[in-house]
């Protein structure tokens, strides 16, 4: 790790005041990513920002329908909260099934939505819950957010705040863990809310998180797995590595499509 | 309560490990302290053109940056392969020059080129990244295929084609004649898949340097230290062996990775001494990816073919091996000694021929892991004979219970003399256990489910305590595989026990006390163990290859007999009995017959005393032994895994697995169940998750744990470790070895029950996900 300058932000105003006074600063979060990162010596600021200590950027609120998480809020934060679960059960299980303990205990929301790794949890929730990102400087809807791999609207020094969304009536995750890291090989969130059905992949595809406009429609008709049986999953856009080619991964986007609408319910 | 043989004591070394108490090589820490760090090619194979240093010697904290020409130029040697090969021609084995920092070529990815000093292991990482090598690339061959494909790149000139050897075992006519006449053959292509052997511990080095005395010290992660010291002194020319010594301490795990003498330990000795200042270095995970010796990596096409009874009449094998760039120290020696010598697995085969070709290949050096060869055999004869019953259309438990050998010693035509074992004892054990009769019933409930059950069994033998010297001398070993021990009994009667083997996690200073307290009845805590610093025990030849068992206990036991001889000598003339009425029980030195006795420490006080001991006799009680062993041991075992299979995602889950081990005399259960625990979660990370992986520029893919999937714990199932163990025959506590038998019986049972499960035998390991849904969607194709 390169030599680095600390900062603990005690406010959003504050952690945006420093980071544009850096020189090359970075916003850290749960450091999950960001210190791996740069002990690999594949990144390193100038300054971490720290944002962890920024009370108005924690916490899950619940009104009505309405789910609002801040962008400090944990992962294990997000898998424990009981009215979140009972609103929301897909998110929470999402949140519960990422990476092991320590990492649920010190990785955030804000910090896994806005690095935007293609093998992500996340991603798939946002887009699929139809979220809208809530950034220091204006709100960006998920289908704006996700822009490819590891690449997202926001601008340099621009940080996430919370994100919101409707809970949807039904919605579920169903994820097939890569064998190695653990992150996804394929996951998909599938909601049927006030707005229709969205269906939200990720892991499979070769650039990042995506919506599946087939599945959604098949299940627009008739929301059941049997609904899925005829839609034809392309290996076109699929990602290919050691762990399995395309043809595998889109398979497997089938097979978790199906699981998560099962588990819907 | 006995603390003896046979006893499951704790562990007592765990007090220090559980307590975070534990003392590594990179918990050291010297005085005048500097590190290394490693300028690394990041090509798989290129010229070094130059190297400019000037940046990096200008950097803060840099004390050195030395390369190659300096190593060479201070008459460092180069790195060895330490068991000569003969090819089938008569040629001796091709062995190219490994210097510790490359001169003027690089032939795989993290070939080291420049190590830099420097004051902290920042500045020293800094100061590497700043040096500047020019290369000019060259073409790679990544794997097997491409080493040997015409108009290969040539890797070391003096290895045309990059052939090491091509050498050969048993009778090539007679093994084709039994074939021809066979009533059915069964044909195979099988690849044993290249693994990473990932101890917990990174490798790591600490030296000193003292200039008064020319004398080098270096702590290190080694199984071995006096084989470190013996190469570094008797081929690396670091420094004589008088005037070296090394010192393993406590060490995380081995797995044969941590035998070998490494570039980084030669240049940190090297550079201590240009420096003047103790040196350190410690490996990232990285680098363990990129430079710990990687195991297995074989392709293999082989013949079984049986008579129409179904009883095997010939075996021919042929195989192709992956050694990496370089020939590590014992390379050579493991997919011919190691493997071909262990090819009639627990079946009479008449007629047995093996040929085996050693590659180089722009990849990491390729040595022993876990096993070592044996798991390489284990694993081709296990499922051929399985597919062989399969395809015969017989019950393949049926099929080895008719082909298993019945009688000792038996001759096998590839070297190998089994001494004993009861084959069927543990095949009977293995099928009860695992309810192998009430299959079916289980397999119908799976698909009830959608799921695809499957069984599949192995019943491996392998080759532990290596070895006789005058044996292994003659197949080409530049070393005697002895052990020695020494026992040291206080004034008070403590005993401390010095042993050339080394624990790296087995457990010795339990097991070996074990033995001591058996013999004398001792209290367990009354025996220390030393160990692992080659200024206080004589020699020894380290731990590898479940040595430590049959052949550092053997050779305390010779030590122990000599103890014994001289206490009873003592005991006899303070009691004023025959020597032949005194006897030793409960650490009580008695004469039968009498109520005279003497206590332990009374025997120690009279010997270091010396006030009167018998005539002639000198003072104290110190007895020192080498033990050569007669032949190897022969652990032995069935394996039965049973799996379920989801056909929509191809991944398998295991459901049960169950080891039935012949194990001979076990000393203390508990860690035998532990090691046996250890190495099937081994087998069944090489069987499910384990892989490196090259793309075709000789670049890792599976360089870190995001890609390579060590078996983690809901990864294994909970095991049931039986054992139906028969007393070796050739050495003085009848002990087999344990320490390997996990990881080489059940990758094979885990392919079994897969192939089993989904119908089809074309499948390798690791059986991924991925590669299962594959093979079984190939299956299907097949079917229709
Ligand atoms: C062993 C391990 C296993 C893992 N397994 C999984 C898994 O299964 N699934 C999964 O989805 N993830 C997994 N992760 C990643 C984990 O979820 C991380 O926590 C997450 O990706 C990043 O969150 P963080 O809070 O740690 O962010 P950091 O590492 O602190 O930051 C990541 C990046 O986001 C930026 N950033 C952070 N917060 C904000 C903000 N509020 N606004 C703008 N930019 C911001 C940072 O500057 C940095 O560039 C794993 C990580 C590890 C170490």
């Amino acid at each position: 790790m390169q030599n680095t300058t600390y900062h603990k932000a005690s406010s959003a105003a504050d952690a945006a005041a420093k980071l544009s006074g850096a020189e090359d600063g970075a916003l850290l979060a749960g450091g999950q990513t960001l210190i791996p990162t740069m002990k690999q010596r594949l990144a390193a600021p100038s300054d971490l920002v720290d944002i962890s200590g920024v009370e108005e950027m924690r916490g899950i609120t619940v009104s009505g329908s309405t789910v609002t998480i801040g962008a400090m809020t944990t992962h294990a934060e997000v898998a424990s909260n009981a009215e979140l679960r009972s609103i929301c059960p897909g998110i929470a299980d999402l949140a519960g099934h990422i990476g092991d303990p320590a990492v649920r205990h010190r990785g955030t929301l804000g910090g896994s939505v806005a690095n935007n790794d293609p093998a992500a949890d996340y991603p798939a929730a946002m887009l699929a819950l139809g979220a809208t990102i809530k950034t220091d400087k204006r709100e960006i809807a998920a289908d704006d957010f996700f822009q490819g791999m590891f690449s997202t609207a926001l601008d340099e020094g621009e940080m996430i705040v919370s994100v919101s969304f409707e809970a949807p009536a039904k919605g579920a995750y169903a994820k097939f863990p890569n064998p190695a890291s653990r992150y996804a090989m394929c996951g998909v969130f599938v909601a049927q809310g006030a707005g229709g059905v969205r269906v939200a992949v990720t892991g499979a595809g070769d650039d990042g998180v995506f919506r599946s406009a087939d599945m959604e429609d098949a299940l627009s008709g008739s929301f059941s797995a049997e609904a899925l049986d005829n839609v034809s999953v392309s290996a076109d856009g699929m990602l290919s590595d050691i762990h399995g080619d395309a043809a595998y991964r889109a398979n497997l986007v089938k097979v978790m499509a199906k699981r998560a609408v099962a588990a819907a319910g | 309560m006995s603390e003896g043989i046979g006893a499951a004591v704790k562990r007592k070394e765990d007090k220090r490990f559980i307590t975070g108490s534990g003392r590594y090589t990179d918990d050291i820490k010297l005085e005048n302290q500097a590190y290394a760090a490693f300028v690394r090619s990041p090509h798989a194979h290129a010229n070094v053109k130059s190297i400019d240093k000037s940046a990096a010697e200008a950097m803060d904290g840099v004390l050195a940056v030395l390369d190659g020409k300096q190593l060479t130029g201070d008459g460092i040697g180069n790195i060895i392969c330490g068991w000569a090969i003969t090819s089938k021609d008569g040629s001796p084995m091709n062995m190219g020059a490994w210097s510790a920092l490359a001169t003027d070529k690089v032939r795989y990815v993290g070939d080291a080129v420049v190590a830099v000093i420097a004051e902290t292991q920042a500045q020293a990482a800094e100061a590497a990244e700043a040096v500047m090598v020019e290369y000019e690339e060259l073409a790679v061959a990544a794997n097997i295929e491409a080493a040997v494909a015409d108009g290969a790149p040539q890797i070391h000139d003096n290895a045309p084609g990059n052939v090491i050897y091509d050498w050969d075992i048993g009778e090539l006519a007679d093994t084709d004649s039994a074939l021809a006449g066979a009533a059915h053959v069964t044909e195979m292509d099988i690849t044993n898949n290249r693994l990473s052997p990932n101890a917990m511990e990174p490798r790591a080095a600490i030296t000193k340097y003292d200039a008064a005395e020319d004398h080098y010290t270096l702590y290190t992660t080694s199984q071995n230290p006096h084989v470190a010291r013996l190469v570094l002194s008797a081929f690396y020319q670091v420094a004589p062996e008088h005037k070296l010594r090394v010192i393993a301490p406590d060490v995380g795990g081995g797995f044969g990775s941590k035998i070998y003498i490494y570039p980084e330990e030669i240049v940190c000795l090297w550079a201590a001494m240009k420096t003047k200042r103790s040196i350190k270095w410690t490996a990232d995970r990285t680098e363990a990816f990129l430079t710990d010796a990687h195991g297995r990596d074989h392709v293999t096409n082989a013949k079984m073919g049986f008579d129409a009874d179904g009883n095997i009449v010939g075996f021919k094998v042929a195989t192709k091996a992956n050694f990496g760039a370089y020939m590590s120290l014992f390379s050579s020696a493991v997919p011919t000694y190691l493997y071909a010598t262990l090819l009639s697995g627990t079946y009479n085969i008449p007629n047995i021929y093996c040929e085996v070709l050693a590659v180089y290949s722009n990849t990491v050096p390729v040595d022993a892991y876990r096993g070592a060869g044996r798991p390489e055999a284990s694993y081709l004869v296990e499922r051929m004979m399985e597919t062989a019953a399969r395809e015969m259309g017989k019950d393949p438990a049926e099929l080895r219970r008719q082909n298993f050998i019945k009688e000792f010693p038996h001759q096998t035509p590839v070297i190998m003399n089994y001494d004993s074992g009861d084959f069927e004892g543990n095949l009977n054990q293995a099928m009860e256990a695992a309810d192998w009769n009430g299959f079916e019933a289980r397999k119908a409930e799976s698909a009830a489910r959608g799921k695809l059950r499957g069984i599949g069994m192995a019943c491996y033998i392998e080759a532990c305590g290596i070895a006789p010297s005058a044996a292994v001398g003659s197949l080409g070993a530049g070393v005697g595989l002895w052990e020695s021990a020494e026992v040291r009994v206080n004034p008070v009667g403590t005993i401390e026990i010095l042993t050339g083997s080394h624990s790296h996690g087995q457990g010795h200073e339990t097991t070996f006390a074990q033995v001591v307290a058996d013999r004398f009845g001792v209290p367990l805590d009354s025996v220390q163990i030393v160990h692992g610093d080659t200024d206080k025990v004589q020699f020894g030849m380290g731990t590898y290859g479940s040595r430590s068992g049959p052949v550092g206990m053997s050779a305390i036991v010779k030590a122990l007999d000599k103890v014994e001889a001289k206490v009873k000598k003592i005991g006899a003339h303070l009691l004023e009995e025959p020597e032949e009425n005194i006897v030793i029980e409960e650490g009580t030195v008695k004469a039968t017959g009498t109520n005279k006795a003497l206590g332990w420490h009374e025997i120690g006080l009279a010997a270091y005393t010396a006030h009167n001991l018998p005539p002639d006799m000198e003072p104290g009680l110190k007895e020192g032994a080498f033990y050569d062993p007669l032949n190897f041991t022969f652990p032995m075992g069935c394996f039965i895994c049973e799996v379920e299979v989801d056909p929509d995602t191809g991944k398998t889950e295991i459901l049960k697995f169950v080891a039935s081990d012949d194990f001979g005399v076990i000393i203390n259960p508990m860690i035998v169940e532990g090691q046996v625990h250890g190495g099937i979660a081994q087998g069944v990370g090489q069987a499910l998750l384990e892989e490196v992986v090259y793309d075709e520029n000789g670049q890792q893919l599976s360089a870190s744990y995001m890609d390579y999937t060590m078996p983690r714990a809901d990864d294994v199932p909970s095991y049931d470790v039986l054992h139906h163990n028969t007393k070796c025959t050739t050495n003085p506590l009848g002990i087999k070895g344990c320490g390997e038998a996990g990881a080489i019986g059940s990758p094979p049972a885990v392919i079994n029950a897969i192939t089993n499960a989904i119908g089809n035998n074309d499948l390798s390991m690791p059986a991924t996900p991925s590669k299962v849904w594959a093979a079984l969607g190939a299956a299907k194709i097949a079917a229709e």
